[in-house]
């Protein structure tokens, strides 16, 4: 059991693993693809969610002002959390967006650990001042707020 | 307008948004932006922070398919994302300390450069080969893709890295400090001083302005921009755009992508100067 359980992941790793030739493009393609669907469902079931939930804003003019306002949407992962434990359309909306908000940065350390695997340093040394300036560039805009 | 013909509207125009800028490589922040505050009386912070969503929703459905066609080139990108991130993180340092105004008028004045600079591009006539580039020898740069509106294998030597990093350095720098424009300056950037072929260009940057706007976008998060009300749709209606888009330029003919860049690239670029006059 066991071994063929190693013999299924070794085959796993033969057909997506970066060091095949090409492997980071279709690493990181497939990194993306899956990236947006994920988010793209979430949304789509937060979204039917809240009209599920506000059957009124299917059909009626009720005022679209309180939902464009500023205290709409939770700001924090925990606030997400606890609205997406509610089963509330808005959290697994942004559940989606955040999804999509990680996407880049995870392709870019895919990037970074697949270059690693082939040795090329000079792309190693890039991704990882690419993450680098990343984080500091979040971190900087959180201070400066 | 009931919350739900709102939902609609907005996703049907965030897929037309992400199919032209996963065309042409651009966020296409700037056709949102004035049509969710001007169209639908959305605040401009949310605005902002929607279309911030939609540049990366445009970025990573392009990219998904111009990765595995070889079409974006990865090597070229991860190179000058070094560029581009070491220039937002200066355009965040700078943002306050300069009038947007004069952004503006600067930013306008180089998109309508790089657009005519373009548009003698397309007028065609033989070009001479790239020059050789030691750097781009090095980092194994060069590349080839598969046109398919010609039917042909295309090979292309890479140009002009340092020139094209710099050039990166300062749409980072931009975009940091606008929050707008990456990748209507980072086309030109690849097509001018890289010599890319076009649709590599166009590709190339969208695969790029992903990761800029990743790094703002958790900023705006933070402060309570991104409103999912607003955001949702635009965020899939992009993403569907964008992946229809990808279908859309391997069809097309580099001269056509050329001219309807050229023509965005006007438009933005009148904006932008009538924003800062």
């Amino acid at each position: 059991m066991s071994v063929e359980r190693s013999e299924e992941a070794a085959q796993a790793r033969d057909t997506s693993g970066p060091l095949a030739p090409g492997g980071v493009e279709l690493l990181i393609s497939t990194l993306l693809r899956s990236g947006v669907v994920l988010s793209v469902a979430l949304i789509g079931v937060g979204v039917t969610l809240s009209f599920f939930h506000n059957p009124e804003r299917l059909t009626s003019r009720v005022d679209l002002t309180p939902l464009l306002s500023p205290e709409h949407g939770p700001s924090s992962l925990e606030a997400v959390l606890v609205l997406a434990r509610e089963v509330r359309g808005q959290a697994f909306v942004m559940m989606g967006l955040l999804v999509m908000m990680a996407v880049p940065v995870l392709r870019v350390l895919i990037a970074f650990f697949s270059f690693r695997q082939q040795r090329d340093r000079a792309f190693v040394r890039m991704t990882s001042v690419v993450l680098t300036l990343l984080a500091l560039s979040i971190l900087l805009g959180r201070a400066t707020d | 307008m009931t919350p739900f013909t709102f939902t609609a509207l907005l996703f049907g125009l965030s897929l037309g948004a992400g199919a032209l800028g996963a065309v042409l490589g651009i966020g296409g922040g700037l056709l949102l932006v004035p049509l969710l505050t001007l169209g639908f009386g959305v605040d401009i912070r949310f605005a902002v922070g929607a279309s911030i969503v939609s540049v990366i929703a445009t970025s990573s459905g392009a990219a998904a398919a111009y990765v595995r066609d070889r079409l974006a080139n990865l090597r070229v990108a991860m190179f000058l994302e070094v560029g581009t991130a070491a220039g937002a993180l200066t355009g965040a340092l700078l943002a306050t300390s300069l009038h947007g105004r004069w952004l503006f008028l600067l930013f306008g004045a180089v998109l309508a450069w790089s657009a005519l600079a373009m548009l003698r591009r397309l007028g065609g006539g033989v070009e001479e080969p790239p020059a050789p580039d030691a750097l781009a020898d090095r980092l194994g740069l060069h590349g080839s893709y598969y046109d398919v509106a010609e039917q042909c294998e295309v090979p292309y030597r890479v140009t002009g890295t340092r020139a094209g990093l710099a050039l990166m350095y300062v749409a980072g720098t931009v975009s940091g400090m606008l929050g707008i424009g990456a990748g209507a300056l980072k086309v030109p950037a690849l097509d001018l001083a890289m010599r890319l072929p076009v649709k590599v260009s166009t590709a190339t940057s969208n695969f790029m302005i992903g990761v800029t706007a990743a790094a703002s976008a958790g900023v705006y998060f933070a402060r309570g921009d991104i409103n999912p009300f607003i955001a949702g749709p635009v965020c899939a209606g992009a993403t569907v755009g964008a992946m229809a888009g990808t279908r859309l330029l391997g069809r097309l003919h580099s001269r056509t992508v050329r001219a309807l860049f050229v023509g965005v690239l006007l438009w933005v670029a009148i904006q932008m100067l009538r924003k800062g006059w």
